[in-house]
């Protein structure tokens, strides 16, 4: 019942699977990984459409596909692998304990633990939308699963609200299967997926997308029945006269996702309010030496490919972890901050070492959008670089790459700024 | 087809009907009980603060308040006996002023006049060590160690079992329509499912008793009075420690912050009168009026932890001579019917009380029926249910559970991952006689889908076992019976298309 291990990697979705991989290139030989879905791939198994893979592989694949190019590198190589197994508690000891059906209750000490649990849609709960709580009333990946994996068809007249990515995919994949989707209603001026989803999900299938209008009651004893609409102003107000009624059997949410982590908290792992992850340095290392975070549980990412690239950095940083037995020494400690117009910016620090890399790369969101515009890494007032950008989007990830050496030495913290217009 | 004969038919399977169902369980006496929705626990008492109160604001002048005192201290062994999570957290009313406190001890004190509560007034320093997150400005409370929490439709749920394991026939999706009576006496009850005779009918129906009374003569009128309520998400049960009551008003105990035994957070209700009996509806001014009631008390309350809004409503009769009071009475015409009405709060902590006063009225009036009936206990009557492992139960012992899966595996597959709930589990809830194959049933048996993330991921997975477990198609499973199916139409084979593809492989191997 109870076991050792090098490396356990929590979730066998892209994260899991990146990180598994790019660990044993480096060297860990004792791997589990651990999966509480029958299959490995995670959510790209229900993501039958294309378009993954365009950064990491250079062609397009389809959820499957993608996920399939590392399930089978990682069946030639000597991972262990733990399906259908569920983590339910780890502490900041590293001390595991897992359930399956296969094994039953088992705990596992690590030395060292990749969290990959990926994230969670956001529920009608989350938004607040009053009304009564018939059935129809499900988050888009629920209603994905239902069609692409369990094959049914979850509505027939379909409202959607939110244009998160996976809303605007399942706009275009229930108007395949023959149902009517009535419009995708997004509260915020813009849209929150990605501009290619947008076109090719809403616009070649004639789905209208409504801005600044959403869903303000839901009605229905039994199943849904119909959905009240209303326009709201900058300050997301509803204006009541703009409210009307659609007749729907179906509310669709894509309002958000949240990294799920249940079990950092667990661990007494910190966490950044704002992306709702841990808050990790340069290498995904979390504030418990050895446990790392990468993908959807560290910072919800809009590709996949990128993701696959987040795993890689924790996989090998976590190698390095278990195999250099002498501990680099840290030279300098610094914080990254979110400075104007910035959400948030991973990773939140950075540690220093002779072994660091030259380049590091920072992943942030703005808060609006924005064109012709820069983006300024910031000591204090002192401009340490700055990156023009034709237009940046909140629901598109954004990414520079500072040289280490710029950093001044006795810096303790950096900033990231959108500078707009005629700033 | 002729009638079915018992000697007590019951109308409502909700707390009250279910109470009385297994009280009179005891005795050697045929019972039914008829419920109209897929599920016992379906109206007033699956959406309620899940209060045990301590009576300390009860008027021994009401009805409602002399059985919530008689009540109170029944709860201890009715949990014990059937496996129902109950907790005697203790209930603060806070107040925030010199004169909140002057009103508190005048309370008290006219609370210990009318009975033996144990009630202490507290000052500021107690009070915060009890409550660390509670408003600065908080600087007394009246504070009551025997107010509990439970879950009433846990409780509900488990006298209904109790019962039919100790005899009582339940009748799920049965409405009646009609109560006959002949000759002064009554003589059975017309349903949707067919007519049933007895001499004794208890109207435990709730919102709608009027409309069942009406049908023998009676004229009142049940006013549904909603509350709406928000509830937590898991992390921040321990927010709060005590059920947390602000300066009472004249209609209402006001809006509450309590835990609730499965861990979580409940801040409601609010309270207001609506004209539909089926108005669950939460709205935008309802939410904005507990968040602002619950920001009072607990100004960290985090607006991004709630994880479920509803709606209940309360069965009030406001009229004369009733006065929001409990209408608990035998008719003298027809002889056999009995209301049990206007079960508004404290309801919940009143139904054991209820159900032993019922139990009084049925022997009263027993040898006047139009077929007399005589209360014998029986010897087979078992009080206990047997409790159901839960992987929750086993939190700071994990490597025990190891030997309830060791017995069926099932408890090692799980199948909510927000809170924990095997497939062991569910097959065992499912397996029960009573249990419907719904969502909501579900939901309320085992929390499963009832998490934070509500159902996104487990939902399509319940459906799964509940349509393999009992061979039905997925598109036969319902949120809460008939009308709130699911799904709507099958669009591949896709598991079969699987299985060869599959198969294929492995023959090409």
């Amino acid at each position: 019942m109870k076991t050792k291990r090098e490396l356990v990697i929590v979730g066998g979705g892209p994260a899991g699977l990146a990180a598994a991989l790019e660990a044993h290139k480096n060297g860990v030989e004792d791997i589990l990984l651990i999966e509480r879905d029958e299959y490995l791939g995670g959510i790209l198994q229900q993501c039958i459409h294309n378009g993954f893979g365009l950064d990491y592989f250079n062609e397009e694949l389809t959820g499957p596909e993608y996920a399939e190019r590392f399930i089978d590198e990682l069946s030639d190589k000597k991972i262990d692998v733990q399906l259908k197994t569920m983590v339910i508690d780890i502490n900041d000891q590293k001390m595991l304990t897992v359930l399956s059906s296969k094994k039953g209750i088992e705990f596992i000490e690590a030395k060292s633990v990749i969290l990959a649990m990926g994230c969670r849609e956001r529920t009608r709960e989350a938004i607040r939308i009053p009304g009564t709580r018939p059935a129809g009333v499900m988050t888009a990946g629920a209603a994905q699963r239902y069609i692409n994996i369990e094959g049914y068809l979850p509505g027939r007249e379909i409202v959607i609200l939110g244009s998160g990515d996976i809303g605007l995919i399942m706009a275009r994949r229930l108007a395949l299967e023959g149902a009517d989707v009535k419009g995708v209603f997004e509260i915020m001026s813009y849209s929150s997926g990605l501009v290619r989803n947008k076109v090719q999900c809403l616009d070649d299938f004639g789905i209208p997308l409504y801005l600044q209008q959403t869903v303000t009651k839901i009605h229905g004893q039994k199943r849904v029945e119909a959905v009240d609409i209303a326009e709201v102003d900058d300050n997301f107000n509803q204006i009541p006269e703009t409210k009307k009624t659609i007749e729907c059997d179906t509310l669709l949410l894509s309002v958000g996702l949240i990294p799920e982590n249940e079990l950092s908290q667990q661990a007494n792992i910190s966490l950044d309010d704002i992306t709702g992850g841990p808050i990790v340095d340069q290498s995904r290392e979390t504030d418990i030496p050895g446990v790392f975070a990468c993908g959807n549980v560290l910072q919800v990412h809009d590709l996949v490919d990128n993701v696959s690239e987040e795993a890689e950095i924790a996989g090998k940083a976590a190698a390095e972890f278990l195999l250099n037995e002498t501990k680099d020494e840290i030279k300098q400690s610094l914080e990254i901050a979110p400075g104007k117009n910035i959400t948030y910016v991973v990773p939140h620090t950075l540690n220093i070492n002779a072994n660091t890399s030259p380049l590091i790369e920072l992943f942030f969101r703005v808060k609006d959008p924005a064109e012709d515009c820069k983006i300024s890494i910031k000591d204090n007032q002192e401009e340490l670089a700055s990156y023009t950008r034709p237009i940046v989007e909140p629901g598109e990830i954004e990414s520079v790459k500072l040289p280490i050496k710029l950093i001044n030495i006795s810096s303790d913290e950096i900033i990231v700024e959108l500078i707009t217009g005629g700033e | 087809m002729s009638d079915k004969i018992y000697d007590i038919l019951i109308v409502g399977g909700g707390v009250v009907g279910t109470a009385i169902a297994r009280e009179l369980s005891k005795y050697n006496l045929s019972i039914a009980l008829f419920e109209k929705e897929t599920d016992v626990a379906s109206g007033t008492s699956k959406a309620n603060s899940g209060i045990i109160h301590a009576g300390y604001n009860a008027s021994k002048n009401t009805l409602k308040g002399r059985l919530n005192i008689k009540s109170n201290p029944m709860f201890d062994q009715i949990a014990d006996d059937l496996k129902v999570p109950f907790n005697r957290i203790g209930s603060l009313v806070v107040g925030h002023s010199q004169e909140d406190k002057e009103k508190l001890i005048l309370e008290k004190e006219r609370s210990l006049a009318q009975a033996d509560i144990d009630l202490r007034i507290i000052e500021k320093k107690e009070l915060r060590e009890k409550e660390p997150d509670l408003a600065e400005d908080a600087i007394v409370a009246l504070y009551a160690p025997n107010a509990g929490i439970i879950s009433p439709y846990k409780l509900t749920i488990a006298q209904a079992e109790n019962a039919a394991n100790n005899g009582v026939d339940i009748y799920l999706e049965t409405e009646v329509k009609k109560v006959f009576h002949e000759n002064n006496y009554i003589t059975g009850i017309k349903t949707n499912k067919g007519k049933f005779s007895g001499s004794i009918v208890i109207n435990a129906a709730g919102l709608y008793a009027d409309k069942i009374a009406a049908t023998v003569g009676e004229n009142y009128e049940i006013v549904p009075r909603k509350g709406e309520y928000n509830l937590f998400d898991k992390k921040y049960g321990s927010l709060v420690n005590h059920v947390i009551f602000p300066m009472p008003s004249e209609k209402s105990k006001g809006i509450l912050i309590t835990p609730t035994v499965d861990g979580n957070l409940l801040l409601g209700p609010n309270s207001y009168v609506v004209e539909n009996k089926d108005d669950l509806e939460v709205t935008e001014q309802g939410l904005n009026e507990i968040w602002d009631g619950g920001k009072k008390l607990y100004p960290s309350l985090p607006g991004n932890g709630i994880i479920s809004s509803f709606a209940g409503l309360r069965a009030t009769i406001p009229a004369e001579p009733y006065n929001d009071d409990f209408k608990i009475e035998a008719l003298d015409n027809p002889v056999g019917f009995i209301d049990v009405a206007g079960i508004q709060s404290p309801g919940l902590s009143s139904a054991p009380g209820i159900a032993e006063l019922i139990t009084k009225i049925v022997d009263d009036i027993s040898k006047d029926l139009k077929v007399p009936i005589k209360l014998q206990e029986k010897s087979s009557y078992n009080p206990e249910l047997d409790k159901l492992p839960r992987l929750d139960d086993y939190k700071d012992h994990r490597e025990d559970w190891h030997q309830v899966y060791q017995e069926d595996n099932d408890y090692g597959e799980i199948v909510c991952r927000c809170e924990h709930v095997t497939k062991g589990e569910l097959i065992a809830e499912l397996k029960k006689s009573l249990a419907p194959l719904t969502l909501d049933a579900i939901k309320r048996r085992t929390r499963a889908g009832g998490g934070r993330c509500q159902g996104g991921f487990c939902g399509p997975r319940i459906a799964e076992i509940i349509a393999e477990e009992f061979e039905i198609s997925p598109l036969e499973v319902t949120k809460n019976g008939p009308g709130s199916e699911i799904l709507m139409e099958r669009v591949k084979d896709i598991k079969a298309d699987r299985d060869i593809t599959y198969r294929r492989q492995k023959d090409e191997n």
